[in-house]
C-alpha cells in the first residue's frame, strides 16, 4: 500500500468512524429514554397500587 | 405519540436512501470516476467537499430556524435549530479532518495559517462551538433559547465569506472545482460528486430528524415525569 493510497483510505476510515460514534452515541441515549419510560411506567404503577387500598377502605 | 414518531419514519427512509447513496458513490469514486493529474489523493474530494457544503448547509438551516424561532415563537424551533448547529460541528469537524489529510498529501502540511479559507472555515467552526457553551451556561427557558437564536444568526454571516474566501484567496493554493463557467471536471467525477452530495445530505438529514426526535422523547419524558409525579 502506497502513502498516498494510506492517506485516502485514513480520510474515508475517519468519515465512516465518526458517523459510526454518532450513531452509537444516539443509540446509546435511545435505549436510556427507552429504561427512563420503563422507569416511569413502573412508578406509576407503584404509585396506583399504593393508592387503591386506601380508596376502597 | 404517532405524531411524535412521524420523524422516525422519516429517519429511518432517509439512513435508508443514505445507505444507498453512500455505497453507490463510494464505488463511482473508486471504479467510476477517473484519477486525474492531482493523482488518487483527489478522491477525497468527493466527500470533502460534499460533506463541507453539508456543513454549511446544516448552519444555514440552524440559522433559518433561529430567525423562525425569533421571528414567530414557533414552538420547537429553537430545539431544531440547535440540533441543526449540532449537526454543522459534527460535519465542520470532518471538514477539517478530511481536508487536513488531503493538505497534507498536497502540499506537505496538515495546516496552513497562511490560508484564507482554511483560517475563516476554522473561525466558523470554534463560532459554532462556541455556540453550545453559550447555549449551556444560560439556564433553559426563553431566554437561553432567545439568546441562542440571535448567536445563530450572527454565524450564518460568516458562510458566505468562508464560501467566497476560496475565490479570493490570494494565492489560489486552494483548488477551484466551480467556476462561473461550470463545473472544471469531466462528466463522470460531476455525476460522482453530485452522488455523493445527494448522500451526505440525506445523511444529514437522517441524522438531524433521529438527534430531533431523541431530544424530544426527552423532553416529554422529563415533562410527564413531573406530571405524574
Amino acid at each position: 500500500m502506497t502513502s498516498t493510497e494510506k492517506y485516502v483510505a485514513a480520510a474515508y476510515l475517519v468519515v465512516f468512524v465518526m458517523i459510526l460514534v454518532y450513531v452509537v452515541i444516539i443509540a446509546a441515549k435511545l435505549a436510556r429514554l427507552d429504561r427512563e419510560i420503563g422507569d416511569l411506567a413502573d412508578e406509576v404503577r407503584a404509585t396506583r397500587q399504593d393508592e387503591e387500598p386506601g380508596s376502597a377502605g | 405519540m404517532k405524531k411524535l414518531l412521524a420523524p422516525l419514519d422519516n429517519a429511518v427512509g432517509l439512513a435508508v436512501l443514505a445507505t444507498v447513496l453512500i455505497a453507490v458513490g463510494t464505488a463511482m469514486t473508486f471504479f467510476y470516476a477517473p484519477v486525474d493529474v492531482d493523482g488518487l489523493n483527489q478522491k477525497i474530494f468527493y466527500f470533502h467537499v460534499p460533506i463541507a457544503l453539508t456543513a454549511y448547509a446544516t448552519f444555514g438551516w440552524g440559522a433559518w430556524k433561529a430567525l423562525v424561532h425569533l421571528w414567530k415563537k414557533k414552538p420547537g424551533a429553537d430545539l431544531e435549530s440547535y440540533v441543526a448547529i449540532h449537526q454543522g460541528t459534527i460535519f465542520g469537524a470532518l471538514t477539517l479532518i478530511t481536508g487536513s489529510i488531503w493538505a497534507k498529501l498536497r502540499w506537505g502540511h496538515w495546516w496552513l495559517w497562511g490560508e484564507k479559507e482554511l483560517v475563516l472555515f476554522l473561525i466558523i467552526f470554534l463560532f459554532y462551538c462556541t455556540y453550545f457553551m453559550l447555549r449551556y451556561s444560560i439556564e433553559a427557558g426563553p431566554r437561553r433559547a432567545n439568546i441562542s437564536a440571535v448567536y445563530a444568526l450572527f454565524g450564518v454571516i460568516l458562510i458566505p465569506i468562508s464560501f467566497l474566501a476560496i475565490r479570493l484567496a490570494t494565492n489560489y493554493i486552494h483548488p477551484v472545482a466551480f467556476t462561473k463557467q461550470g463545473p472544471q471536471m469531466a462528466g463522470s467525477q460531476f455525476a460522482t460528486f453530485m452522488v455523493c452530495l445527494a448522500a451526505m445530505w440525506t445523511l444529514a438529514g437522517a441524522l438531524y430528524r433521529l438527534e430531533l426526535l431523541g431530544k424530544r422523547l426527552d423532553l416529554k419524558i422529563r415533562e410527564l415525569r413531573e406530571l405524574v409525579l
